[in-house]
This record gives C-alpha cells, structure tokens and sequence, in this order.
C-alpha cells in the first residue's frame, strides 16, 4: 500500500494539510485542497487513455478521463459538469472513497509510478465549481428546472410514479437523485434530524466538513425530492405500509446497529459505542464548546478496533482535550482495515497503536460511591497480547491470545468500535422481506429484495462497506427500480 | 406549522402539560411509547413518553418536568410555537392483554406517563387499579383524570398532605396481601406496572419477591441519544442480556433489570448537566432564555 505522504514526491502533487501539531486541536479539515496552479499540474499527468481502466474501478462510473481533462484545461466547472452526470456526491467522494483500492488502484499510471490523484482532483473540481455556483448539467432533454442546480437540465419529463426511499445516506440519496433525474416523484423518509446517514453522524468534519455534506444533500433535494426527517419507517409507518402507498420503494437504512464485545465492565460510566461517541461529537455538536450535548472527554482514552470508525473516533477524542490515545487492534500493522493515509494521519497526530492486542476486561473505579461523585467510572482496561497464527483456508491470520501476558493500560473513556449491523427496526411489521442471518437483506442481481416494489442497496444489504459502494447500489437500484417502474 | 404547541398548562409543580399537532405520531402511536424532542436547533435530543394519544385531532400529550436545560427551554416555549423537532412514536408499545385485574403505579413524574395505558388495558378486558403518588400535594397530578377512567384508585404522598400517607408501593402491597388473603373482590390481579424515578421501580420490584406468581413491569428511563437501536447509550442489562431501552423498551419485566446499572448510568453526566442548567437560568435571568 502506497504512503502518500512520502513516495508523492517522485510522481503525484502532493496534498496540502495542516501541520500534525496544529491539527490535532482543533475540527478544522486536515486536508486543504489543491490550488489551481496544482489541480492542473496532477490533471496534466493523466495521459488520457483510451480505454481508461481507472473507469473500471469507481463504482459509479465517473467519466474519469474527460473530467481530468477539463481541469487540465483550467476549466473545473466543465469538470464538475462531467461529475454530476454519474455522481451527485463528489465534493463526498473526493474526501472519503478508498481511491486506493479502486479508481486510482487500477490507474495506469500506478504501475510504474504514482497513479493520478483521482479523488483529489474530484474533490477540486466540486469545491470550485461551488464557489462560483454555476452547476447546471447540460445532457438530457427533460424540463430545465432551475439554473445553477447540478442535474437540473438532465431531469426528464414526469412519469406520474411515485417512490420512496427509506434512509438519506450515501445509498439513499443517489437513488432518490436518479429517480427524480428520471422524472419520477420521490420522497425521502429519514429517522434522524438530519439527513446523509454516516457522513452527517459518523464521519467528523477535520475528514468531511459538514458544510460540504450539506450542500451536496442541498444539491439532490434541488432536483424536486421531498425528504421528511424524524420519520422513522418500522415505527410511524411500516414498510408495508410504504410498499403500498409507493409505487416502488428503495431501501437505505444502512447498518448502525453498534457491536458491543460482551466482555466485563462494558457497562460503566464512560465507555462508549463508536456510534454513540461520534454521534454526540458530529450530529449533536459535542466538539463546540457551548453544546448543550454532554460528552466524557477523557484523559486517557481507549478505543477498541482499527477500521475507519476506531480512527474517526481516535483523533475526534485527541481533538476535544485528551492527553493519550491509545487504539488497541488484535492482529498487526499490515491488517488494520482502516484507510492508510487515515492510519498515518493517525499516528503523526500522536495516537498510540497497541497492536496484537485484545481487551479482556474494563476495570471499574467504583469512588466514594455518593450521588454527586461519579461512581463506576472506568478506570482502566484490561488487555491480553495476541499471536498471528499461519494463515487458515480463507487466507487470514487468526489471533490468538497469549495465555498469562495481561496488561493493563490506563482509561476513563473507552470507545468500541468493532463493526456495526444493520438496524433492525425496519422489519417492525415487514412481511414478506427475508434478511440473512446477519441481519442484512436479500436481494437478487438486480437489487431486488424478495418483495416485488421494494429494492434495496448500500450498508444494509452488505453489511458496514463505503460510501462510494453504498452510492454505486444507489445507482444500480435507481436504474433497475426505472425499468420497473416504466413497465407498470 | 408541523409540531405546533396547541395547549400547555403547569397540571404539577413545574411538571407542564404539553399538546403538541403530530399527526402522523398520533395515528401510529401506542401506550407505553415516547417520542424525542429537539425544541431549537441544537438543542439536545429529549426522550417523553406519550401521555394520551388524540387521533381524531392528531395530537399527542406529554408531560414534561422541567429539570436540566433540555427540559426547561421545552416547557418554556409558548402555545403557537412549534418544536424544531418531535419524532416517534419510539419505543416497543405496553404488552396489554387480558390478564384480569391490572395495578397501575405512577410515582411523580411516572403519573402522566401511566394515564395511556389505563384505557389500553381496560380495551383489553381489565379491570384497572390505579395508585398515583408524589412528595407532597404540589406534585401530584391528573387525579380527576385517573378517578375517572380507573376501576380503582388511590393516592398517597410522602408526607402525607394528600391522600394516604406513605408510598405508593404500600398501596400495591395492601392490595396484593388482601388479594392473598381470599378478600379481594375483583378479579385476580396479576400484574403491576410501575412507572417513575428508578430507585422507585426498583423498591416496587424488591417487593414483589413476595408475591412470585404477579408479574411486575417497569418503564427504564436511560439516557438517549437517537432511540433507534443506533447508539446503545441506552443499554440496559435485562437477564443477563444487554438490550437497548430505546428499541426492546422501555418496558421490561421487573425480575430482570439491573437497577444498579440502570441507575449508575443515568448519573454519567450528573456534574456537568448541574452546570448547564445552572448556566441556563443565569442566561436566562437576562431574559434571553428561549432562544439559546
Ligand atoms: C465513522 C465512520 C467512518 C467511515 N469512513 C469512511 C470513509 O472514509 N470512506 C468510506 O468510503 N466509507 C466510510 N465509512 C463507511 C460508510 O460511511 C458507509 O458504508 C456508508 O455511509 C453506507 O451508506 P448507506 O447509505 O448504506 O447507509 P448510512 O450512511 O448508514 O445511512 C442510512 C440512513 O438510514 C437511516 N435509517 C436507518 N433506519 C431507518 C428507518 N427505520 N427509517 C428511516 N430511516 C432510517 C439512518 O438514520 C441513516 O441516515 C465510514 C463509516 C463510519 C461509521
Ligand atoms: C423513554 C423515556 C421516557 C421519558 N419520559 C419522560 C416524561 O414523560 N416526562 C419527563 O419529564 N421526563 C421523561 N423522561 C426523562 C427526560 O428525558 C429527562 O428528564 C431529560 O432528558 C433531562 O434532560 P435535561 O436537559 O432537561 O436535563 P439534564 O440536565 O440532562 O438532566 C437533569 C437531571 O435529570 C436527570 N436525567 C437526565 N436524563 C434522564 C433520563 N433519561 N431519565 C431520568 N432522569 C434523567 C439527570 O441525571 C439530572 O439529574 C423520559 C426519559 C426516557 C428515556
Ligand atoms: S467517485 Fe470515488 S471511486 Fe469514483 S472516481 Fe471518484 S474518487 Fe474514484
Ligand atoms: S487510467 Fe490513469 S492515466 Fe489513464 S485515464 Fe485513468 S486516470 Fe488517466
Ligand atoms: S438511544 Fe441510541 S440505541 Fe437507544
């Protein structure tokens, strides 16, 4: 896997940031952006291939070539034209998508040297094209609705259909972005305040300024979508209900349902789920100062896992005041599941990585035991080393532990992060809907749940995965629900 | 306006009667589940339960105690404002179903939230023994209410300015004695439901040790943040098990929660939410309070 921040130098323009030091204070976002002078100098790198594996690669099909050539050509709104034919989201996508293990892994470039920097490119064209406002799209020969709205021009004559589109993250808003393009009447059911799923509770701002989040939502409502948040489907409606007030429904509802480990002391005052702790840091403000939204801070702080989330909820924790971080994983460096350039941004920001490790149990702090004093407290966890066994038939190491090296690591915030499950409140007085036994929905090549109108994609038919692949469901799901809808 | 404030009223000492134009809630609503309101932007996200359910009008009831400053800039917004935020109905609804002789507890701020379920359960066949109970008269609520729709009903407070004289477990254990004792002349009772503060729940359910074959259900209060099964804030150990109030809640069977925990978790932020409110009535003080 590639280390940005040092081989950059032989090939790609390198991504400005702020300095470790500076950053590991404040939610501000780490990395800056190119500048004009340096969008086209990493476009101009792109040799334009003919038939363009780099294409292969995104989920969504970005017409990749041709939106690196505008901004070679000093035109990123023509760039950002380009992007908003496949992808609604790509201010998101430029910050977030693993480029390194899709478009950008199978860039040609990538094999002698260093593969164009796709994302950043996407995301330089997105946030300029905003800054001046103009965004119409110019394919497609539906109504023009309103100027400056990407998509607009694209929108097709009305169909008469309805459809409703359960969840508005990544998954559910590019479904409901393509049916509204393709003229049908959509509607958006969202059970939090807000819409955009993980990338408005999960994903702090210093990765993905909320602003951006934002606009880009902003941009798919423009497109005609009504959204009505704090409407939770399986409460105040079934989806039975919806299946048949809609001719066609899309479900999104990701998978939020937080994992806890079952061990001792998981229980105690200050040990959070991810969700929990970057829910009260991102949606509900916890990172202001004069939020009314209580948080535990911590001064030693533990987080359990080595994915994105585990990093998310590391450096959100090092940014509101703690003094040590620690991320426990149990197998090693080359495992962890978390992005690299996030593990790195990580470690130069100075958190801790104990590595080959596994808590075993949370000690409690159990006070003075008075109302006022803060009783059963964490106070530290325990942890047991771990050994990489050879690899077993589906080629991963197993860890296992140590027997008798327990070790206690210093703790009064703990925070789980070791993967998510779909929500079950959708199934409430669901009929006819059938879910693995993880939980997660059945559906066929086409997206299509074991109900007729209902499709389904993103996180809650994967289980937790990507925005980029959350949005690429969305898309397939929107064509598929099209051909659908049109034969009715 | 969508979640407009149609009527308020102080029906206890700092304890308001909010009803608040929710439709789509009222129409799905069921006894024993709450709702979360946001009263600004910003505002932290507060758990109520459904205090009476009006479908034909589209209205949802709640009580509200004022007591940080969630619950304070709530009931000091005014009939004709609308709550940034009302989501619901949340929560696993009461299993009401014919049992015979149904006892109903509501201690304090638990009084409101009780009232639905009078009707729920008299639907289902029973007959209704409701016991309210408070501090002192100032606290209690909704008596002419719960006379009226009950079979039976009694009140007590601590100190005995209202009713009888004690808690409102010694009414339940009366009754249960009598009841063991061949004397009580409706039909069998064989539930209680206790709703109001924890160490409540939990003194009513240490009690009924005595009587193994009544079962007792309780409403657990835990802090939430989205109460869609999306944070586990709200866990609870319920028979060894860890759930989630939010989604297999609020209503458990007694026998099996873990009070301790229960109540422990419920003190997390205890010291900071002192300063908050605090904070809020001094800003308040300078007569800016709605808006912040
Ligand atoms: C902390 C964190 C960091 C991550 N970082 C990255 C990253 O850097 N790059 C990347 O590609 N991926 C990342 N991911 C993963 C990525 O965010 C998810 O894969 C993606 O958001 C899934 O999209 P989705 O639309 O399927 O679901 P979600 O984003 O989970 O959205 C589902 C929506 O449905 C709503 N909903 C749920 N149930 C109901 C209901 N019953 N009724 C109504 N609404 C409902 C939810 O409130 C939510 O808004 C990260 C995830 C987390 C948690
Ligand atoms: C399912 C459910 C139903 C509820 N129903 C009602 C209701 O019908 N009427 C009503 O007035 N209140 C109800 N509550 C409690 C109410 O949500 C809390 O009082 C409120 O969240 C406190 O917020 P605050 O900002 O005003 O006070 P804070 O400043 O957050 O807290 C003030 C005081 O209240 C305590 N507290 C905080 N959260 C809770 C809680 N969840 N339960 C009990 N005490 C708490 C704190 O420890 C502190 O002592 C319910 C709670 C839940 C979870
Ligand atoms: S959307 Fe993501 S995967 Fe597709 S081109 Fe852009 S950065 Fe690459
Ligand atoms: S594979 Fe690389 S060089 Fe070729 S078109 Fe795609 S980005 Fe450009
Ligand atoms: S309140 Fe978040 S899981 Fe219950």
């Amino acid at each position: 896997m590639t280390l940005f921040n040092k081989k950059e130098r032989t090939g790609r323009v390198a991504m400005p940031e702020q300095p470790a030091k500076v950053r590991r204070h404040n939610f501000d976002e780490v990395a800056l952006g190119y500048t004009a002078a340096e969008a086209i100098a990493e476009a101009s790198r792109c040799i334009q291939c003919r038939v363009p594996r780099c294409v292969e690669g995104c989920p969504v099909n970005v017409n990749i070539p041709k939106f690196i050539k505008f901004i070679a050509e000093g035109n990123p709104e023509g760039a950002a034209e380009k992007l908003f034919e496949t992808n609604m989201l790509p201010a998101i996508c430029g910050r977030v998508c693993p480029q390194e293990t899709q478009c950008e892994e199978l860039c040609i470039l990538g094999k002698k040297g260093e593969p164009i920097a796709i994302g950043r490119l996407e995301r330089y064209a997105a946030d300029e094209a905003r800054a001046v406002g103009n965004r119409s799209c110019k394919i497609g020969d539906g109504t023009e609705i309103e100027e400056g709205v990407p998509g607009a021009g694209c929108i097709s004559a009305p169909t008469g259909k309805t459809a409703a589109v359960i969840g508005a993250g990544p998954a559910g808003l590019t479904a409901a972005a393509d049916l509204a393009k393709a003229g049908h009447k959509v509607t958006i059911f969202e059970s939090l305040h807000l819409p955009g799923g993980v990338l408005t509770y999960g994903i702090p701002g210093f990765r993905l300024p909320k602003s951006i989040v934002k606009a880009e939502i902003d941009d798919v409502l423009a497109l005609g979508v009504e959204l009505k948040t704090d409407y939770v489907i399986g409460r105040i409606k079934t989806l039975d209900e919806i299946a048949r007030e809609y001719d066609a429904v899309f479900l999104g509802t990701g998978a939020g349902l937080p994992n806890f480990m079952g061990i001792e002391g998981e229980n105690l005052n200050g040990v959070y789920s991810a969700n929990e702790f970057l829910t009260r840091v991102n949606l509900m403000k916890a990172y202001e100062a004069d939020a009314d939204t209580m948080i535990r801070k911590g001064k030693n702080v533990v987080v359990v896992g080595g994915g994105n989330v585990a990093m998310d909820a590391a450096r959100s924790a090092l940014r509101l005041g703690a003094e040590n971080v620690t991320i426990v994983y149990r197998r090693s460096d080359a495992e962890l599941p978390a992005r690299r350039e996030e593990i790195e941004h990580a470690k130069h920001e100075g958190i801790e990585f104990c590595l080959l490790a596994n808590p075993t149990r949370i000690i409690g702090d159990y006070g003075d035991g008075t109302p006022q004093g803060r009783k059963f407290d964490v106070k530290a966890v325990e942890c047991i080393r771990m050994d990489l066994s050879e690899p077993d038939e589906s080629g991963r190491k197993s860890p296992k532990p140590v027997p008798g090296s327990e070790f206690m690591i210093d703790a009064d915030v703990v925070i789980i992060a070791i993967g998510t499950a779909p929500n079950p409140l959708i199934y409430i007085g669901a009929t006819g809907i059938e879910k693995t036994k993880r939980g997660t929905i059945i559906v066929d090549d086409d997206l299509r749940s074991t109900k007729e109108n209902i499709f389904a994609g993103g996180d809650v038919v994967t289980g937790a995965a990507t925005v980029i692949s959350a949005m690429g469901a969305g898309k397939k799901a929107a064509a598929e629900m099209d051909k659908y809808l049109m034969r009715k | 306006m969508p979640f407009e404030i149609l009527e308020k009223e102080e029906m206890a000492s700092g304890v308001w009667k909010m009803v608040i134009d929710a439709p789509d809630v009222a129409a799905a609503a069921k006894a024993g589940q709450f709702v979360i309101v946001r009263a600004y932007d910003d505002s932290e996200r507060i758990p109520l339960t459904i205090a009476d359910i009006d479908r034909e009008r589209g209205t949802i009831m709640m009580s509200v105690q004022a007591l940080g400053k969630g619950t304070k800039q709530i009931t000091k917004m005014e009939v004709g404002e609308s709550l940034q935020d009302f989501v619901g109905p949340l929560g696993t609804p009461a299993d009401v179903k014919k049992i015979g002789s149904v006892i109903l507890v509501g201690g304090g701020v638990g009084i409101a939230p009780i009232y639905p379920q009078i009707k729920a359960y008299k639907d289902a066949g029973n007959r209704v023994i409701t016991i309210i109970g408070a501090r002192n008269k100032d606290l209690l609520m909704m008596e002419k209410e719960f006379e009226a729709a009950s079979d039976e009903h009694y009140v007590t407070t601590d100190d005995g300015s209202k009713g009888r004289h004690g808690f409102v477990t010694e009414v339940v254990k009366d009754l249960l004695d009598k009841q063991n004792a061949g004397e009580y002349k409706g039909e069998r009772i064989g539930r209680v439901v206790v709703i109001g503060p924890p160490i409540l729940m939990k003194v009513a359910t240490d009690m009924m040790k005595d009587y193994p074959d009544v079962e007792i259900v309780v409403s657990i209060n835990s802090m939430m943040v989205d109460g869609t099964g999306m944070c586990g804030g709200c866990r609870v150990i319920v028979g060894g098990e860890v759930k989630f109030a939010c989604v297999d809640g609020p209503e458990f069977d007694g026998r099996l929660v873990d009070f301790d925990t229960v109540m422990n978790r419920l003190m997390i932020y205890k010291k900071d939410e002192l300063a908050a409110s605090q904070k809020y009535d001094d800003d308040c003080a300078g007569g800016i309070c709605s808006k912040i």
